[in-house]
């Protein structure tokens, strides 16, 4: 799959960015600020780092602007030099000992687990306890409660860094899966995979929680 | 009918589809990657499963809850650092 190259509205940014038009590089620091920063926390110990790394990402497009030849798509390209930076931050923050994981990797299953289907019988993998309904207006009731809101940033916390890039940059940050696709250097079915394995690692974080709304 | 074999007869109608697939595919159903006759197989499961009918809504509001989270605002102070920075570079 080959990277899309700069659209044509990317095409009138990166003239303006080069004519050193200051709201032109203004609004594009405003739009990516959230993903980036989100981006970067999987790689570093703190906001304040990540932050960091942010600032860092940009100096290193300013440098690289008047090179930019438009192989990629320029928000594949800032995005790509945030990974990388923050990523060899990670390496160097000496503190910082990456997060454990548990059993969990980017290759690690995230289904629910087997105990909750039959293991035989006419019905085996086929639930052993139903999954409960959930309150509908369970997405705005857990972002409105701190405690529900420390759950859910704790279970994307917890996810290894590709798949917490994937879910964040999909369902958080509203990117398209060819986007993500480009960024990661990821095929369709991957990026689908780790998606899977993060939603359903999330459903099943804050499952207990949900039922307790209803 | 017993529950037991009710419960064995609607899984044969579902085209074997069980529980645990349907949590397999998921991803793939609401990426519209599924292929037709899973697509077909997945719906008749659903149809006759209450659990995985439920697992299908939280599965939506989990997605839901994450695009409702809301974004992390620019610090003014990195905003004016970055404008200085860009200023510089322009000369």
């Amino acid at each position: 799959m080959s990277a899309p190259v700069p659209s044509p509205q990317e095409a009138e940014t990166l003239k303006a960015l080069l004519q050193g038009d200051e709201a032109a590089f203004s609004a594009l620091v405003e739009t990516y600020y959230s993903p980036l920063l989100r981006l970067a926390m999987a790689h570093v110990p703190s906001q304040a780092v990540a932050e960091e790394v942010v600032q860092e990402t940009w100096l290193g497009v300013l440098e690289g602007l008047p090179k930019f030849e438009g192989r990629s798509s320029l928000k594949t390209w800032i995005f790509r030099i945030l990974i990388n930076r923050a990523k060899t931050r990670g390496i160097r923050e000496r503190r910082y000992e990456p997060l454990s994981h548990g059993f969990l990797d980017d290759e690690g299953n995230e289904q629910p687990e087997q105990e909750y289907f039959l293991a035989s019988g006419p019905m085996s993998d086929h639930w052993a306890v139903l999954p409960q309904s959930w309150d509908a207006a369970t997405p705005e009731r857990l972002l409105l409660s701190k405690e529900s809101r420390t759950q859910i940033d704790a279970a994307i916390a917890s996810l290894p860094p590709t798949q917490r890039h994937v879910i964040t940059l999909r369902d958080v940050e509203g990117f398209t899966s060819l986007e993500v696709c480009n960024i990661l250097d990821l095929t369709e079915t991957n990026q689908r995979v780790l998606l899977h394995r993060a939603r359903s690692r999330s459903e099943r974080y804050w499952s207990p929680m949900c039922k307790d709304l209803t | 009918m017993t529950s037991k074999l009710k419960q064995a007869l609607m899984s044969y109608m579902a085209g074997n589809m069980t529980c645990k697939a349907v949590t397999n595919v998921i991803t793939d159903y609401l990426e519209g990657a599924l292929p037709f006759w899973d697509w077909v197989r997945f719906h008749m499961h659903l149809g006759m499963c209450f659990g995985c009918r439920n697992y299908l809504r939280q599965m939506k509001q989990t997605i839901k809850t994450l695009e409702k989270l809301p974004s992390e605002p620019m610090p003014p102070a990195i905003r004016d650092e970055l404008l200085k920075r860009f200023k510089d570079w322009k000369r």
